[in-house]
């Protein structure tokens, strides 16, 4: 139909300009961090993300010369490359930071303390000397080189397997698997008997209780904290997990009530009504019709309690202690973020841990969670 | 105990108990309570009958009233409770709250942020919603859109302050708003790009907002009948209408006669009231996404015959868009409003992460934490708690007087 309105083709280009732009828009930030991530501190520090995938050229951060001294055709030298393993190429170079661009490559000089350094396009060096340089301070060198576009999955492997005190990305992750999974779970079956009640039982009050669950939906879980904490330590649960889920398991009620009922109460009438004439009892429904019946609705809200469970800060930095064994990811890095501000490949790398798991599952579920979000969308 | 073994302990004894208290509570009322034999069999199963519903309600009541509503009042007493929650105060608490600077600022930002979140989120999703419902990669694109809802609100923030990152004049900018920003010189590019295109902008976003003031005055004006509260919805409507074209009109001269400072990298966190939107920006990044996949099954709902009536009168693209489409989904325009709104009065993590509440970006959830955990002072946090469940409240009675027209 809207192709009689969208026929003339300079308007069809218009929209998918527009809309390529809006996407790119939107897909930028990610992948700024995502490109980041796998590059190395200096080049985060170096170039912009942008000219990750571009060969450039920079100027290196200061290099000390080091290597064996071997004594050859009576001189004393010095031979190595600045880059191990790297290929970078290198045009200008110097030996102070007043004058980091003073000689090409393949040119000599002579230092202040007497030896020659000579410096190769492909960042071979030779220093030598006619007397041995053994209690020398060997010298800095300052290149400005070209280097092809180059990835590591180091800042991983740092974050992941070797991190350093506070950065423990790997144990976080394994925390907030163990808050998320339990409190995403367990409110599911409260909450599915309830639904149940409120869509297909006839009781006083019920119109009441539905319309008190929608209200109950918008509280903001910021009034819990402190009469929750409280209640938690009157009850000697304290700070902990067990705290967590049931602080998660409360809050994700309403509107895993709200589904349900909703999804529930759309269900053939007939179904329902004929399994009681047969004589199934409330119970036999619910288990054996109403439960298998249900699974959309109950997978939109596994989504959607597991995203907020994985992605929340707020409840478990309060219910949660702040040890090595109860950090959750999001309170991580919101640590590194105070305190490594401007480390961006442990940043990027802890970061991209924590949003790959919501990721994957968005990607792989994104058709439950669209029909969650149009059944319930209050929250 | 390893917390993985007790997460799995506590995932079997969850559900088991669960099935196990729905399984044996509903035997016991069938076998002992109210059997279904001898000769009360029937009076039996009536009353066995009446009491069932509230067998599956009574975990999830229970739940309910500890962790949402028994708060709701515990937070409300705490607030009338000096700092150690002991000595009655009255609303000393509020009064001691509106003396101090921070709560106002937190006000205000949260006001500011009340505004363009809300509707930037809502305006970019039916953009989105109408450019990707008819192109034949529409499907990726959304999902591409969508996808920042996944992320959290703290991993969001580094992904965007790494945007706004800075670094001193003349090295490299690795902050891409930085980057963008060395290229402006101060030539006819940057004048028009970044006085002339913004105060176009804003100058036809307040001629928009005087236009709707204008409607609603004039129906105000025709509609004689209309009900009392539907004339002071639309004095309201039209006040708050007339008054953001004014802001508008201020901002648009306000950008035509900027002095920028061109070509020194700007810590863009730290620059007043400015900042706020930069933090604002995280958020509509993350719910337009949220708007478009809502508002885009509603466009889809719309009757083709609505449409095809239009095409047939005469209307072009726009004219459909926004005299055809737009009007009957306002309903659906209306809950995303809402909804995006209640997100926005609890947002948190985001001011948390990049900022603390610092250079004048201080939110109220964010103000109640730092009484709350780094002050120490429950009377005053509580206070606060109490102000944006006071500023949900509309909220919550309008969903639930139109959750109650549903049932009816």
């Amino acid at each position: 139909m809207d192709n009689i309105a969208g026929s003339k083709p300079a308007l069809v280009w218009a929209v998918h300009i527009s809309a390529a732009l809006l996407v790119a828009l939107w897909l930028f930030p990610t992948l700024g961090l995502l490109v980041s991530s796998f590059r190395t501190g200096d080049q985060i520090s170096g170039s912009g993300w942008w000219q990750a995938l571009s060969t450039q050229e920079a100027q290196l951060p200061a290099i000390r010369l080091k290597g064996e001294e071997v004594q050859k055709d009576g001189a004393f030298v010095i031979e190595g490359n600045l880059f191990d393993g790297r290929t970078s190429t290198i045009s200008r170079w110097g030996i102070n930071s007043r004058d980091p661009n003073a000689f090409a490559a393949g040119e000599s000089t002579t230092l202040p303390d007497g030896p020659t350094l000579t410096l190769q396009e492909d960042g071979a060096f030779a220093l030598s000397s006619t007397s041995t340089m053994a209690e020398m301070r060997m010298p800095r060198v300052f290149a400005t080189a070209t280097t092809p576009p180059e990835f590591t999955l180091q800042n991983y492997n740092n974050v992941l397997f070797q991190p350093k005190a506070g950065q423990g990305v790997g144990q976080a992750f394994l925390n907030t698997l163990t808050v998320s999974i339990p409190a995403t779970i367990i409110p599911i079956l409260i909450a599915a008997f309830a639904a149940y009640a409120l869509a297909w039982m006839e009781f006083p009050g019920r119109a009441l209780l539905v319309a008190a669950v929608v209200g109950l939906l918008v509280v903001p879980l910021q009034l819990a904290l402190i009469p929750l904490l409280q209640f938690h330590n009157s009850i000697g649960i304290g700070k902990g997990y067990l705290g967590v889920w049931l602080a998660h398991t409360g809050f994700g009620l309403p509107l895993a009530i709200y589904l349900l009922r909703n999804y529930m109460a759309g269900l053939p009438r007939d179904i329902i009504e004929n399994a009681k004439v047969d004589g199934a009892t409330d119970f036999q429904i619910f288990t054996r019709i109403i439960l298998p019946l249900s699974f959309p609705a109950l997978a939109s809200f596994a989504i959607f309690q597991f995203l907020w469970t994985w992605n929340d800060l707020l409840v478990a930095l309060v219910f949660l202690g702040s040890g090595d064994d109860q950090m959750v990811l999001t309170g991580t890095l919101l640590n590194l973020m105070g305190s490594r501000g401007g480390d961006w490949e442990i940043l990027s790398a802890s970061a991209f841990v924590s949003i790959a798991v919501p990721l994957a599952v968005f990607f792989l579920m994104q058709k439950y969670l669209v029909r969650g979000l149009l059944a319930g969308s209050v929250k | 105990m390893h917390p993985a073994f007790q997460a799995i302990l506590t995932i079997v004894i969850g559900v088991g108990g669960c099935i196990g208290y729905f399984y044996f509570s509903n035997l016991f009322l069938d076998k002992v309570l109210f059997p279904a034999r001898g000769e009360n069999a029937g009076r039996n199963i009536n009353r066995a009958n009446m009491i069932r519903p509230w067998l599956f309600l009574l975990p999830a009541m229970i739940a309910l009233g500890l962790y949402l509503t028994y708060p709701v009042f515990a937070t409300l007493k705490l607030s009338l409770f000096d700092k150690s929650g002991e000595n009655f105060v009255g609303l000393g608490n509020y009064a001691q709250m509106m003396t101090e600077a921070k709560f106002w600022e937190a006000m205000r930002s949260n006001a500011l942020w009340l505004v363009v979140v809300p509707a930037l989120s809502t305006a970019f999703g039916l953009l989105a919603a109408q450019l990707t419902d008819r192109i034949w990669w529409g499907n990726i694109a959304k999902s591409l859109i969508f996808m920042p809802m996944a992320i959290s609100f703290v991993g969001a923030s580094v992904i965007w302050k790494l945007i706004y990152d800075t670094r001193p004049t003349g090295q490299a900018q690795i902050g891409l708003l930085n980057h963008i920003w060395m290229q402006f010189d101060g030539g006819w590019g940057s004048v028009l790009l970044l006085r002339v295109l913004p105060a176009v902008l804003l100058a036809g976003f307040a001629a928009l907002m005087g236009w709707l003031a204008w409607l609603l005055i004039r129906a105000l004006m025709a509609d004689r009948a209309g009900g009392f509260w539907l004339r002071i919805g639309r004095l309201a409507g039209a006040a708050i209408s007339a008054l953001i074209g004014l802001v508008a009109v201020i901002w648009a001269f306000g950008a035509a006669t900027a002095n920028l400072p061109y070509g020194a990298p700007q810590q863009w966190l730290t620059i007043p009231f400015w900042n706020n939107f930069f933090l604002m920006a995280v958020l509509i990044w993350i719910q337009t996404g949220f708007a478009m996949v809502i508002l885009s099954a509603a466009l889809r709902g719309v009757p083709e015959d609505t449409i095809e009536a239009a095409i047939l009168d005469g209307a072009n693209a726009f004219q459909i868009f926004f005299k055809i489409k737009v009007p009957q989904i306002m309903g659906t325009i209306v809950v995303v409003w809402t909804t995006i709104t209640i997100v926005v009065l609890k947002v948190f993590d985001i001011v948390r992460a990049m900022t603390n509440g610092q250079w004048g970006t201080q939110v109220l959830a964010n103000y109640m934490y730092d009484k709350l955990f780094t002050a120490s002072d429950w009377g005053v946090g509580s206070a606060s708690a109490m102000v944006i469940m006071l500023l949900v409240t509309p909220i919550l009675v309008w969903n639930v007087y139109n959750a109650r027209k549903e049932m009816r």
